[in-house]
């Protein structure tokens, strides 16, 4: 144990600095990022209880949505307006011709009958908004 | 610089929603279109206005439960490839037991589904 612990010592200091230079790049790749991925929620709808499945797709196009919501009493709702059903095509139809490759998604609540459900099908079809999402929550304890 | 940068992506960063929209997706045919169908290509699945679930098979009503209407719908498609399901529900019916009828069926694989209209 002759060793002497200053042996092992440095005198050298080296200073420690962090690159700033690249600092303003790489915020504005994440401002990029964020700028394009954002998508505003405009509507909020009506709380809805949305019933469960497990063979759920994700709609990848956002800008192509239309939302309808439907409660249990069995209103219809689109982009925060209660309409009748026929109102309801008039609607979607313009959107249909605005964008044809809409999809529309039906948040209905899971007490909602299905009778309406199917009227609105049938509206669907008559104004050729063809592309339907029936909105579901993942099932839990499911896949 | 960089501090108006950061502003900007803490701004969007908190009205970001990375919430997406998911559910059973389904293609309508247009008014149109109106197929006939052989009556062996076709299973009718019915569900009632008390959420009963049955297969409409030669003339006669079968119920069946929701947990087993998977592996029927599968053995039938075994059975026949090109078989279309053609799902009728009734106006009282609840749409939580559509969705689960039709989750089940698209479970089981089956691509040609087709809604029925309910009678008035």
């Amino acid at each position: 144990m002759a060793i002497s612990r200053t042996r092992f010592r440095r005198k050298a200091k080296v200073g420690s600095v962090i690159p700033t230079a690249s600092m303003a790049d790489i915020s504005f790749l994440l401002l990029v990022f964020f700028m394009v991925s954002t998508v505003f929620v405009r509507y909020r709808g009506i709380p809805v209880n949305l019933p469960t499945a497990e063979k759920i797709e994700k709609i990848e196009m956002r800008r192509h949505i239309a939302h309808v919501w439907i409660d249990k009493s069995g209103a219809i709702m689109i982009d925060d307006k209660v309409l009748a059903l026929d109102q309801v095509a008039t609607v979607l139809h313009a959107r249909v011709l605005a964008d044809r490759r809409l999809i529309v998604s039906i948040k209905a609540d899971g007490d909602a009958q299905f009778g309406l459900l199917s009227d609105l099908l049938q509206e669907l079809r008559r104004v050729e908004a063809l592309r339907v999402n029936f909105a579901t929550e993942r099932e839990r304890g499911g896949e | 610089m960089a501090d108006i940068a950061f502003l900007l992506i803490a701004f969007f960063l908190v009205t970001t929603t990375m919430y997406q929209d998911k559910g059973i997706q389904l293609q309508l045919p247009p008014v149109a279109e109106t197929k006939l169908v052989r009556q062996k290509n076709l299973c009718s699945v019915w569900i009632n206005d008390r959420d009963e679930i049955a297969f409409l098979e030669d003339g006669d009503l079968r119920r069946v439960q929701l947990d087993q209407l998977r592996s029927e719908v599968e053995r039938r498609l075994k059975e026949n490839e090109k078989l279309i399901i053609s799902l009728k529900a009734q106006r009282a019916a609840s749409y939580r037991t559509f969705v689960d009828v039709l989750d089940e069926l698209k479970l089981a694989g089956a691509t040609r589904i087709s809604i029925a209209e309910p009678e008035r």
